[in-house]
């Protein structure tokens, strides 16, 4: 009963970081107009190689994220592509202003790079935790939402979007979690992935979110329940083609994020299907609160993130069809 | 090096003093008319600042001919105080950026001239949107970075307003230009001692501003008066010298609110509040030259 596990199994687990670490080090290599900013956390960020290999590329800012915004903004004016790295926290509430002004509105090619988003930074807390970042951060026009699932589609997409130009807001996470997707992968931004066909429920997930959706549907299959599973990468802007796609055949859906329920995906499928298609939905998300310490595990299961609440929410949705 | 000057470029030799006289009398004209038109912007810090602006785009900065967002080799300014976007476009229009006509469109609906200055619609001679304050020294830093990297030997330059030094972000640029000897750079502040709510020393008393940034590790000077047009070519073409080794650049530079027109000046009042026709006609009165070209 494991057939989807099989497709899908992994290749060894690691973190989503350490992928945009190495994404990083490709680029370094491959586009001179490549740099790296960091506000005191190279470590934590996966930047050290970069930072070795290409010195004069790379800016260590100090703990003064509004102006390592400000410096990207400016380094772009010369045609540099400035990746910029720190926490989700950081990266985005702290200095949504600057992000606003001098690299949305002005319309600047800057990479905001943020790791540790979500709850599964684990043990330092709320203050370090954000929940709302996806919110922020698609709600400013022009910039494109990414959440990647694992190691190797980070690296991927970290090489991506040095191709895209425009403002990118790219989240990963700090935990060691299973890497599944192929480590040849074309990423292509706004372009849903399709895990694992069925016909009784679609479950759209992103991030971290996305090999417990799977593992899910395996548990849902021994029940005789047929999940889709699309792996949304990109929330904005959303393929929205492949959900409606999807719900055709489904006609109900479970959205599944490490966010907050106000603002991320959840809310962009709900508007969508209010728009298009309006079909039952049930979100996995944070039900409005900040997070705590504890273990990533803990936390997830606290909060509900995980395959339980996926199957749960399964069941729930199905019998509002 | 290329000047733009009355509708004409003119190649090598820099417009005379008296010729950049005239021209600052037509910007605060531009100015005056164009918060006047709209009844709103921001005149008082435009006027303080005309004669800098001027100077800068007509005899400090070597520009290339036309306009392109990532100003290789050539000077390159950020406004920081966006809010004295009339100045910034009336020398941008004279200076060759865009059509002087254009001035008539200022803060009007579907207009490129927006109320503080943007890249969003295209207007040439902005590089990053700016109005919020505190944020455009950064940018200029990141400029001046770009610029080491291209082994391009052209400067950036920055004016900041004064009140707005009470914004954080500008000491971490500070703190961080000096460290990383970013010495590329010539921000000037434009000390008018006033903002919104009254003096900058009643508002938030910032204390010896050329010693804070000294300790910082920036070099600085100081202008004594702003609103003398020599006065500040000659401490701008100063500020140039001390660049390329190894400090940051900054220029204090003192000027009167509303310079220019005599009910204006020595007073916060205008600083975001536009004249009525009969004040438009006096202040109007004030600056008057031979060849008037009015937008």
């Amino acid at each position: 009963m494991d057939i989807l596990l099989n497709k899908y199994s992994n290749s060894g687990s690691k973190d989503t970081r350490s992928g945009f670490g190495a994404g990083l080090t490709e680029l370094g290599k491959t586009n001179e107009n490549v740099v790296a900013l960091c506000a005191d956390l190279i470590g934590s960020l996966k930047m050290d190689d970069f930072k070795k290999n290409h010195p004069e590329r790379f800016f260590q800012i100090g703990i003064a994220e509004a102006n390592m915004i400000g410096i990207a903004a400016g380094l772009t004016i010369g045609g540099k592509i400035p990746f910029t790295g720190t926490f989700a926290n950081f990266s985005t509430g702290r200095v949504y202003d600057q992000i606003r002004q001098s690299v949305a509105y002005s319309d600047k090619n800057v990479k905001i790079c943020a790791s540790h988003a979500g709850l599964t930074l684990g043990e330092d807390g709320a203050t370090h935790q954000i929940l709302e970042d996806i919110g922020l951060m698609k709600m400013l026009p022009g910039m494109t939402v990414i959440n990647t699932c694992d190691y190797n589609q980070t690296k991927a997409a970290t090489i991506a979007i040095a191709e895209h130009h425009g403002p990118v807001y790219l989240r990963f996470g700090r935990p060691v979690v299973p890497n599944f997707t192929p480590a040849d992968q074309v990423f292509e931004i706004g372009k849903a992935v399709l895990l694992s066909e069925g016909s009784d429920v679609t479950i759209v997930a992103t991030g971290h979110l996305v090999w417990e959706a799977l593992v899910a549907a395996d548990q849902l299959l021994k029940h005789n329940i047929r999940a889709e599973v699309i792996n949304i990468h990109t929330i904005k802007p959303l393929d929205e083609e492949a959900i409606l796609k999807s719900l055709m055949k489904t006609r109900c859906i479970v959205t599944a994020e490490e966010h907050n329920i106000l603002g991320g995906l959840g809310e962009s499928v709900a508007r969508l299907l209010t728009m298009k298609d309006p079909v039952p939905q049930e979100f996995v998300a944070v039900q409005d609160t900040f997070g705590e310490s504890g273990t990533p595990v803990q936390l997830m299961d606290k909060y509900k993130l995980n395959s339980g609440a996926i199957i749960e929410a399964v069941q729930r949705v199905m019998k509002r069809k | 090096m290329v000047y733009f000057y009355r509708g004409k470029f003119f190649n090598l030799m820099k417009p005379t003093t008296q010729q950049l006289q005239s021209m600052v009398v037509q910007v605060r004209r531009d100015i005056l008319r164009m918060v006047h038109a709209v009844n709103s912007g921001h005149p008082g810090g435009s006027l303080g600042c005309t004669e800098f602006m001027v100077a800068l785009y007509q005899n400090i900065m070597d520009r290339k001919e036309g306009w392109d967002m990532d100003g290789r080799d050539e000077d390159i300014f950020f406004l920081s105080n966006g809010h004295i976007s009339p100045v910034f476009y009336s020398v941008l229009a004279r200076s060759g950026y865009f059509p002087i006509a254009e001035l008539a469109t200022f803060r009007h609906i579907n207009s490129r001239l927006q109320g503080h200055p943007t890249t969003h619609e295209g207007l040439p001679g902005i590089r990053v949107a700016s109005g919020s304050l505190g944020q455009g020294l950064s940018v200029a830093v990141g400029a001046a970075l770009a610029k080491k990297l291209n082994n391009d030997k052209h400067l950036v330059f920055a004016l900041l307003g004064d009140g707005e030094l009470q914004e954080g972000q500008n000491w971490e640029a500070l703190m961080y230009a000096a460290a990383y000897k970013v010495d590329n750079i010539i921000a000037t502040v434009d000390l008018n001692g006033k903002q919104i709510d009254g003096a900058t020393d009643e508002v938030l008393p910032m204390g010896d501003l050329v010693a804070k940034f000294k300790a910082f590790g920036w070099e600085v000077i100081s202008i004594e008066n702003g609103n003398d047009l020599q006065q500040v070519i000659d401490g701008l073409t100063h500020a140039r010298s001390l660049t390329g080794a190894g400090k940051p650049v900054a220029v204090m530079l003192h000027t009167e609110m509303g310079n220019g027109v005599d009910y204006m000046m020595y007073s916060h009042a205008w600083h975001g509040k536009a004249p009525n026709d009969e004040q438009l006609q006096l202040a109007m009165m004030q600056n008057v030259i031979e060849e008037l070209s009015d937008y």
